[in-house]
Formats: structure tokens, sequence, C-alpha cells
């Protein structure tokens, strides 16, 4: 499946913040074909460092999408069944509008004069792309982790739209140790000298900065035991300790070479903006009662987590499934055993498969009714 | 608890039942109604009710392959325990919620029996009789934990933690202030009153409050 990511530009889009950003460009993909009943349209939403190429080769770079084991013909989003949409995120940095991308009034790149975005502006911009392709009612949302709030901010805020929601891994509100991790990765790309404030476009970016900050992200998305089967004490390429700060062991070296991988294809103000977003993210509203923020929900749910996720752990999918169970909404959660921690949505992906695939043909039948 | 032991018990519970608990379940289950499977397994029996009885259906189960192969098949299934599972259910969301050969295994038998009569209108609940002969004479002349067709296991292996007989049951409902609609005693392919505690392998109840 050779694929092509396909550009859009709205007029405007209007933000929590109050400010409004105009125009908006979106990037996003789609797989398979639309049914004449256009009853079998699923908007796959990215996690935090995902973009619109969700599935099939790039045109561009042969690259398989970051969801390419999940989507696709005869997968758990079969494209000979559904068509399927990804699109970047509000505030990314490959295609969608963000903070790297031209500000029309000054012709410059916007760095931080970029409005602060949330969650619900991501899924205002998203609506946009779904109306500008014609479609009335979305048979899913899914999405993992930040893609998960997506999801969750979908079926609430569009509810009339919302046949079905699979959010994944994630949370209706974050919670202090999930802003503490984010704001840590904020606090290392600050403290990058090349950061200069957000302004580093066309001058050297704060690679050191995001570098450490993806560091300690890919720590929280493994487990302690990922990290032992992958890793353990070995040493790279050496048998004693150097006794210096050169790369002693594999994890040393598995995590810089993360840190600097995502640095040539991801924005550092980019990395501030998302994390922010997801920050921000409580759909009770500060409230703190998610039964009141779903009681217009329609969407049928399932609810997945993973045991040995301690980023996004099961107790916060339980508050989401437990408030849909106290209003009585048709509503599946599996905790699906497996060792790969938070990664595990992208990586250990047999029974996720399995139970989406059902789900998503269970739902089909009610909506086409056959 | 192992697979093996599992499917022992789980194949003779269907072999004593055969297919009768769907029988007694649809002389009980009203059409298009709201139905809870408690410990549903794969969802069989949830399955059968929304083919044939058009339910809406919903089951709890604590084991994660199990859960995963019941919402693979279209079921909308809570994983979880049953022991704590109801309480976020507001009172009356079910027509039925029904407790199949789970309520010996149960470590708050009476917290679950009070749960389901709050979030169902009916309680169906399906348990073997520790009052049967086989159980006595066991115990009696062996002077050894009854293993038996319905007790199949091992003092060591056992997910029984509390055992009953049909009198006990009758006895709690009574306390309780349950109203018994209807009980079924079932011992391999007869079915009958006389003597059921002591010839009674199951016994399946329909409650109500």
């Amino acid at each position: 499946m050779i694929v092509e990511t396909q550009y859009v530009r709205f007029d405007s889009l209007s933000l929590d913040c109050g400010a409004t950003l105009s125009p908006v460009d979106v990037a996003y993909e789609t797989y398979g074909k639309l049914s004449e009943a256009r009853d079998n349209a699923i908007l796959i939403l990215h996690a935090f460092s995902g973009d619109a190429h969700a599935a099939g080769l790039s045109r561009t770079d042969g690259k398989p999408g970051w969801w390419d084991n999940m989507i696709g013909p005869g997968k758990a989003f079969d494209t000979d069944k559904y068509f399927v949409i990804c699109s970047n995120v509000l505030g990314g940095c490959r295609g969608t509008t963000g903070p790297s991308s031209i500000n029309p009034k000054t012709g410059r790149p916007y760095g931080l004069s970029f409005p602060v975005i949330t969650i619900s502006d991501m899924v205002r911009l998203q609506k946009k792309l779904i109306d500008y392709l014609g479609l009335e009612r979305l048979l899913a949302v899914c999405g993992g982790s930040m893609g998960g709030m997506q999801a969750l901010e979908w079926a609430v805020a569009y509810p009339e739209m919302v046949v079905s929601a699979i959010p994944i891994a994630t949370t209706a509100r974050s919670s202090a140790q999930q802003i503490a991790f984010n704001e840590v990765g904020r606090q290392a790309i600050m403290a990058d000298p090349d950061w200069n404030g957000g302004d580093y476009y066309g001058k050297k970016p704060p690679a050191r900065g995001l570098a450490v900050a993806r560091m300690i992200g890919h720590i929280t998305f493994m487990s302690d035991e990922s990290m032992r089967v992958k890793f353990g004490r070995r040493l790279r390429q050496k048998e004693e300790f150097g006794f210096d700060f050169s790369v002693d062991f594999e994890v040393e070296s598995y995590l810089r070479y993360r840190g600097s991988q995502f640095v040539d294809r991801f924005d550092a103000n980019s990395y501030l903006y998302l994390t922010k977003a997801m920050d921000y993210f409580d759909l009770t509203n500060g409230t703190g009662s998610l039964i009141e923020a779903f009681r217009n929900v329609r969407a049928r749910f399932l609810v997945i987590s993973f045991t040995s996720d301690w980023l996004y752990p099961s107790y916060q999918s339980l508050e989401i499934v437990n408030a849909l169970r106290a209003l009585n909404r048709d509503v599946s959660y599996c905790e699906i055993p497996s060792n790969y921690g938070h990664d595990a949505f992208l990586v250990d992906i047999a029974e996720q498969s399995e139970i989406i695939r059902g789900f998503l043909a269970s739902t089909y039948r009610m909506v086409s009714g056959s | 608890m192992s697979e093996s032991s599992d499917s022992r018990r789980r194949g003779f519970v269907r072999e004593i039942l055969g297919r009768s608990d769907y029988a007694i379940i649809s002389e009980w289950v009203e059409p298009r109604t709201r139905v809870l499977d408690l410990g549903c397994g794969e969802g069989d029996l949830l399955e059968w009710l929304v083919q044939n009885k058009q339910v809406e259906a919903r089951g709890i189960e604590i084991d994660a392959r199990k859960v995963q192969r019941a919402i693979a098949r279209g079921l909308s299934v809570y994983h979880g325990d049953i022991d704590q599972g109801l309480t976020d259910y507001p009172d009356r969301s079910f027509d039925y919620v029904i407790l199949s050969q789970t309520l010996q295994e149960t470590r708050r038998p009476l917290h679950v029996l009070r749960e389901m009569l709050r979030v169902g209108r009916r309680a169906i609940v399906a348990f073997p009789n520790y009052g049967h002969w086989s159980v006595r004479l066991s115990l009696l002349f062996r002077g050894r934990a009854p293993v038996t067709r319905c007790f199949p296991y091992r003092w060591y292996d056992s997910p029984n933690i509390h055992f009953l007989t049909i009198k006990d049951f009758q006895a709690l409902a009574r306390e309780e202030g349950w109203t018994v609609e209807g009980e079924i005693f079932l011992t391999g392919r007869y079915s009958g009153r006389l003597l059921a505690n002591l010839l009674a392998e199951v016994a399946v109840f329909l409650l109500s409050k």
C-alpha cells in the first residue's frame, strides 16, 4: 500500500485560549474506500510524536506508517472494509500548522508567538477536516496515549457524530506524574542555550535539550521488565567499564540513539506545545466529575489498557470505564497483559488487534443493520 | 487456576446442565431485556441470549484471555472482579443479573448477591449443591474433603471458598427477604424437587427483591 500525505487549508480556527489562528493547514492521509452509505469511516488519532502517516509505505521516502501493523488490508483496521483517516495534530511539526509554521503576519516562523493550544482545539480542527471530507458520522475514533485523549474529546464534543470510541492506554485527565514528566522534558529543551526563547529556526536547533527530553520520554514508555529484557546490564561494545563518561551500557546507547534520531524529525517548540496541551487535558473541566462529562455521550466504547503501563496506569482507564458504566453506556474494557509498558499499544498488538477487529465488526453490523 | 482443571470443571458443568441452563434461562429471561452475566467467560451464554432473545447483553469476566475472546465476538464485557465489579452500576440497571457456577468462588458471596439484586430487577443464580449425597458420603465414610463430580478439586487446588447447600441458600433468601420466583434442581438428566438437597447436584434460582 503506497500512500501519500495530502494537505488542506482552512481559513481560521478559534482556540480555547481566545486567539484565532488563520490560516490553518492540515496534513492527512486516507486508506481504503468510503462506502456508498458513508458509514465506514474511522478516524485514527496519533500520539505525541506521531503524524498523519499512520499506515502503508510513504510515496516520498518508502517508510511504513507508525501504526502500519494495525491498519491495512486484513489488519485490525481493515482497509478492505473501512475508510481510515489520520491527520497530523494542531501544533505538530509534520505538515499541520504548528510553531514551526510561517506566521503570515510576520513572514517568519511562529516560534513562541504560536498560541497555546488544547486537546479540544486539536479535535475542533479535525472536525473541520471531517466536514471537508463530507462525513457526517464516524464509525470509530481511535487513538493511544494523547490520541486516546482526542478520542475521548471527540465522543464528548460531537456525540451525534461518533458511533464508537476506542481510547487506548490513556486518561481522561493528566495526573501530577504525567505533568511532571512533561515539565522535565520542557525544562531540558528550554535549558539548551540553542533554544533561544523558541527563536532558532534557520539557526542551530536545541538538539541537546530535545534529545534529553526524548530520552526521558523513552524511559517512561518502557517498563522495568522490558528494559531488563532488552538491555539488562550489558555493556556496549566493550568488555569492561570505561571508567569515564562515554557510553558504557547498552541502555545508554539506546537512549542516546533514540534522542538524536528524534531531533531529526521533531521540532522542539512542538514538544513544548503538545506536552502543554496534554497537561491541560481534563475532560471534567476541573469539576472532577467524569459522569457529568460523559452525560451526553452516545458512542459505544472499547477501553484498553496494559498491565505494565506505568505512565498511563490502568486505574486511569478504569475511571473512564466506571463513569460510563455509571451512566449505563455500552462499554467494554480489557487490561491486556503485556511487558512492554506504555509502548505496548504500538508494538504488542496481537491481542489488541483481535479485540479491535471484533469490536469494529460488531459496531459496523449495528450501524449497517446487516 | 490451571487451564486443565478449569476446563474439567466447565466440562462438567456443561455436562450436568446439558443445554438445560440455556433452556432454563430461556424460560425465565424475557426477550429484549437488559442482561448482565457475571463471570461470563468467553460469552457463550450472552451470545446465545443476544441471538435468541435479542437482549442487550453485558458481561463481567476476570480472565483477560476470555475477556478478549468475548469482546472479539462483539459482546460488551468489562474486565474485572465480580466481588467489586458491580459497584459502579446504578440501581436497577438490568432486568436480569446472572451468576452461573461462581457464587462459591466469590470472596463475599452475600455482598455479591445483594449487589445483584440492587443493580438488577431479578437475579438468576446457579450453584453446585454441597448437600448432595456424594459429598455427605465422602466426608462421612472416607473422612476426606469431598472430591465429587460437582466439586472435582482437591482441597489445595480448589477455587471454591464458600460451600453452600440448597437449604442454606433457601434460608438466606428468607433471611434477606428475597422472593424466590423460580427454583430448578438438576442431577444428571433428572430434574425434580423430591429430596432436592440430597439428590440435586446443581440448583438454579430466580430471585427478586
